[in-house]
């Protein structure tokens, strides 16, 4: 036996037999993959070989921008983009909250609330926005109200999947301590849990409020509110000055927030 | 059950799975004053027991008497009542790392205040006095009470641990293994400190701990537990090495 063993010679490989055909397996999937997508987006060589062409062209059009616009149209749309974004936020954040303490799952310890949260949290990320958008345009008519609700019903998903994955990282040790001088659940909330993932709460919702200025933008084209509905109507004038303004515009701001926030990320934590 | 007894540990037994007791039916009488060290080697249950007396971990039968009631019949209010009158030190700490050090002592009041003080930061001025004077007691000053809990020593962290535990006002204090991620210089500190408060005020402390020779200096009373049982019950000066063989199994590490 050990005359056997001793004999033997010992090979190491990285990957046993099966994993070695599951990996081949893969690649060729992936290949394939490649090529049908390929062939289903039915690419239209003669459109591909003018595009730069048609970007300069754009570029031209939208040069010098409609600097006049600002002052009519954009201005105000922009501050309701703000308020839409902002509005949207604080409301995802105030329903998802206590929705994520029942997704926790060494807070709450019933399986039956935690598959509630959860689902609804999937049902929330689930729809995109824009999709979200038009629902609440067809029910409350056009306008901000639409916007705030459709960025609101969308970022709860986001906010309280992520925050309550941060309470389940959240240490156990303070919180039997807390439990051991009997205190009571809710202000084992509030003082074990709450100090514990604070950052990450904080950190959660800037970025969330971040996206949502960019989500909210957009709204627009589908009659929410927003910088969008001035970007609709630019478009459909083909006025593409104003369309360059626009542009600018919401790149300026997407600047801004990421500066804004990023410090306050870095302040609080 | 003798009359001085405060708390009375009756038939204790706890299984975490079905037929393997951790604990094997205990039965010890812990009296109103003194420092009661348990010994025993790793894996002996002796972290349950603690744990089963404030009901972190609930026992699987037996009696638990403590003030007049069977904690281990409590549940919701009354539980959370009991176990304000029993405070616990921690092997870890457990400190609310982002908290400062006054409001990890405060901490030890939320049992006792209404919900919305502790939410808005308004603890009633005693218990602010009070949790001041404890700091101090404990060996820290003014200055670290609004210093982060993160930003301390181990032993530092013991001592708002410790400060943390008196601030219930507890009848009795449990310490789970208190030195064991400690130096021995601070770790002889932190049993002076728990020897001091057991002595002076008056509050009995039950404490596991490793290690022998420091149980012996500071305890009244040895609890020697092996495979889930007291082996040895008395005082320091009576535990012998034939004891510690017993209670640790073979004779190779004296």
């Amino acid at each position: 036996m050990t005359d056997a063993a001793a004999r033997a010679p010992r090979v190491w490989t990285r990957f046993s037999p099966t994993e070695r055909i599951a990996r081949s397996m893969l690649y060729i999937l992936t290949a394939a993959a490649v090529v049908w997508s390929m062939k289903a987006v039915d690419i239209i060589p003669e459109f591909l070989y003018d595009a730069p062409e048609q970007t300069a062209d754009l570029f031209r059009r939208m040069w010098p921008f409609d600097w006049s616009f600002y002052p009519k149209a954009v201005h105000d749309a922009l501050i309701e983009t703000f308020h839409i974004a902002t509005l949207g936020t604080i409301m995802a954040i105030v329903l998802a909250l206590p929705l994520s303490f029942l997704a926790a799952r060494n807070f709450t310890s019933n399986p039956i609330l935690n598959f509630i949260a959860q689902f609804i949290f999937v049902s929330s990320r689930s729809v995109n926005s824009l999709i979200w958008a038009l629902l609440f345009v067809a029910i409350f008519g056009p306008g901000a109200l639409s916007g705030v609700l459709s960025i609101a019903f969308r970022s709860i998903g986001f906010v309280g999947k992520l925050f309550g994955e941060a309470l389940e990282e959240a240490q156990p040790g303070p919180i039997e301590a807390l439990t051991a001088a009997g205190a009571p659940r809710s202000m084992i909330l509030v003082k074990g849990y709450w100090p514990q993932v604070e950052p990450a709460f904080w950190s959660v919702a800037l970025l969330r409020w971040d996206i949502n200025i960019r989500e909210s933008a957009v709204l627009g084209l589908v009659g929410a509110g927003g910088i969008g509905v001035a970007l609709d109507a630019a478009l459909n004038n083909l006025y593409w000055d104003q369309v360059g303004l626009i542009l600018g515009v919401i790149f300026a701001v997407v600047i801004v927030t990421e500066v804004v926030t990023s410090t306050i990320r870095s302040r609080i934590i | 059950m003798s009359a001085g007894a405060l708390l009375s540990l009756r038939h204790l037994r706890k299984e975490y799975r079905a037929g393997q007791p951790v604990l094997k039916d205990i039965t010890l009488d812990i009296d109103a004053n003194g420092l009661t060290a348990i010994i025993g080697p790793s894996g002996t249950g002796k972290s349950t027991l603690i744990r089963c007396i404030n009901r972190l971990v609930d026992p699987t039968s037996g009696e638990i008497l403590f003030e007049g009631k069977d904690l281990a019949k409590l549940k919701g209010g009354a539980l959370r009542a009991a176990r304000r009158r029993v405070g616990m030190v921690f092997q870890e700490y457990n400190l609310v790392e982002r908290l400062t050090v006054i409001e990890n002592v405060l901490t030890g009041r939320l049992g006792y205040v209404p919900a919305w003080r502790a939410f808005l930061r308004k603890f009633p001025e005693a218990d602010v006095t009070r949790a001041f004077d404890l700091i101090d007691a404990v060996g820290l000053n003014e200055e670290f009470a609004t210093r982060r809990a993160d930003k301390l020593s181990g032993g530092q962290r013991q001592r708002v641990g410790i400060a943390r535990a008196l601030m219930q006002e507890p009848a009795l204090i449990l310490a789970d293994e208190p030195t064991s991620s400690l130096d021995p210089k601070t770790s002889v500190e932190i049993m002076e400190l728990l020897a001091e408060v057991s002595a002076n005020r008056h509050v009995p402390v039950v404490v596991n701990i490793h290690n022998v020779d420091l149980a012996r200096r500071y305890a009244t009373r040895i609890i020697g537990m092996t495979g889930g049982n007291v082996v040895y019950d008395g005082p320091p000066t009576g535990l012998t090495e034939r004891d510690l063989a017993h209670i640790y199994g073979g004779e190779d590490f004296l």
